[in-house]
């Protein structure tokens, strides 16, 4: 018998399962993608699709759809922006500087994680309804905020606003300080060293976080229901009008609208994979040194 | 440039980093501030720059009171501890950052960025690294990339915070020598931080031992090595 015969002995990895255990996770994780992701997804688009192309098409094309999805697209336009500037500025303020109260002020950004949307959309009517001073006053001077533009953006800036921070503050916090003292002994102003220096630094986190917000924003449902006092072609947004048309049992009509906002949130999730494919040599130069 | 510390003192909170303390480092000198961490090295170093201000005492560049000069307005080559490349950019951008952000007025043409950045990637003696990224260098190179960062802005002192401290020793070996020729060439004040007692000794003009926030000797190498002024440094060399 010679030894040339036999296989070359076969090791495991130390950190590699055997056989049997690997088929069971890999099923359970199969199963709950299918179940939980993939067959909901499924099933909302065979829904929009149960009466043809035509139905479903013609349903987002009816006055009060097209209402809804600018006024969506408005309020992403709007809230986005102004939490990814919030959020830089945020991030910014906790990791660059050090204050009394730093905790505190973290814990504060993650407040609407924990508070639940309807709850902050009570406080926005509160705030800013008729019954207010402050609202009687807005109200009586031509700028409703309540069952208006104004409050539904408030309510979806305060329920997206701590996406962006959340992702930047622990990068910037492992990133520290020096490359951005290394701009200034090397006579950079502040704002040239946060342009030249700290922005590129965290574009990817930037970009994910705006991505996140922007899916959220689109899809807010309970604090815009509040707030929005779901005026038909008005103040009614995408989620809000699916909700009605599918309390009004027009089920193509509510499915093509969860169709397409399901479909908003896929293009977000396809931009940001295409992105990091074509620039994965970058992140990896960003993120690992 | 002549650096007068004048009763440097700094808090951070309640507690002391600097007691207050008195320095005079003569033009041109290569000193060593040498010290075990928390000794309040880096914290006088970083005053020196202005990345730090004291809380109270004053800092003359040349006879003229430099305390209240942001840290732009002092023009210090400042090398970090671990170096602090901009990640994102080229070791040419690197280099040629410090010209590029100067105001419009006296900023260098392209030409000339171009022309010194090339001839300060000769100074460290890696003239063909211009397009690669930092992360692509050994530890070696990018710290002498960060001194030729530092050089760029034609500063008026040289400040760096224990750049020898992240290399092994042959490496350490090579670039102290290096950092010498770099100084005895521009003839720039260079005042640099080290924990190394060994680095201090062999490469610098002046030593300055440090502990606690005091400075506990001035001197040159050989004087310290003889004559240790208190117990603490003698302790400190010895070991």
């Amino acid at each position: 018998m010679s030894d040339t015969n036999l296989a070359p002995p076969r090791f495991r990895s130390a950190i590699e399962e055997p056989r049997p255990a690997r088929w069971v996770l890999i099923a359970i994780v199969v199963l709950g993608l299918g179940v939980l992701l993939f067959a909901p997804l499924i099933a909302v688009f065979a829904e929009a699709l149960s009466k043809g192309w035509g139905a479903a098409v013609a349903s987002l094309g009816n006055r009060d759809a097209r209402a809804a999805i600018r006024l969506t697209l408005t309020i992403a336009a709007i809230s986005v922006p102004l939490n990814a500037a919030f959020g830089i500025a945020a991030a910014w303020f906790i990791t660059k500087f050090d204050f009394r109260g730093k905790a505190f002020l973290i814990t504060l950004i993650d407040l609407p994680f924990s508070v639940s949307p309807v709850v902050a959309g009570l406080c926005i009517v509160l705030m800013f309804g008729a019954n207010s001073v402050l609202g009687g006053w807005l109200v009586a001077s031509g700028y409703p905020i309540v069952f208006a533009l104004p409050g539904i953006v408030l309510a979806t800036v305060f329920v997206t606003f701590p996406f962006v921070a959340r992702e930047l503050i622990p990068i910037m916090i492992e990133q520290g300080r020096a490359e951005e003292e290394a701009a200034l002994t090397l006579g950079a102003s502040g704002a040239r060293t946060f342009l030249t220096v700290t922005l590129p630094n965290i574009r990817w986190a930037l970009l994910y976080g705006v991505l996140l917000c922007n899916a959220r924003a689109m899809g807010e449902f309970g604090a815009v229901a509040v707030v929005s006092g779901k005026i038909r072609g008005q103040t009614a947004s995408i989620p809000i009008t699916i909700e009605m048309l599918y309390n009004e049992y027009l089920s193509v009509a509510a499915f093509s609208l969860a169709a397409l906002l399901a479909m908003l949130g896929l293009v977000t999730l396809l931009l940001k994979t295409v992105l990091e494919l074509r620039h994965a040599d970058q992140i990896a130069a960003t993120y690992h040194r | 440039m002549h650096i007068e510390i004048d009763e440097i003192s700094k808090a951070f909170g309640t507690t002391a980093a600097l007691h207050p303390v008195s320095l005079s480092i003569p033009s041109g000198a290569l000193v060593a501030l040498l010290g075990p961490s928390g000794s309040g090295k880096t914290t006088l170093l970083r005053i020196l720059g202005g990345l730090e201000f004291p809380s109270s005492g004053r800092v003359l560049f040349d006879g003229h009171d430099a305390t209240g000069l942001s840290v732009q307005e002092r023009r210090a080559g400042f090398v970090f501890q671990s170096y602090a490349l901009f990640r994102h950019m080229t070791v040419f951008e690197n280099i040629a950052y410090g010209l590029r952000a100067r105001p419009r007025a006296v900023r260098p043409p392209k030409a000339e960025i171009t022309r010194r950045v090339t001839k300060l990637l000769e100074l460290i003696q890696l003239p063909d690294i211009g397009p690669r990224y930092p992360s692509q260098l050994s530890g070696g190179q990018r710290q002498r990339v960060a001194l030729a960062r530092a050089l760029a802005i034609e500063p008026r002192m040289l400040l760096l915070d224990e750049p020898f401290g992240a290399l092994d020793a042959k490496v350490r070996k090579e670039l102290r020598s290096g950092l010498r020729e770099i100084h005895d060439e521009t003839g720039l004040t260079t005042i640099f931080v080290t924990h190394d007692q060994d680095e201090a000794m062999e490469l610098a003009d002046f030593v300055v031992v440090m502990s606690m926030g005091r400075i506990e000797q001035i001197g040159k190498p050989q004087d310290i090595r003889a004559r240790p002024a208190t117990e603490f440094v003698r302790e400190f060399i010895s070991g």
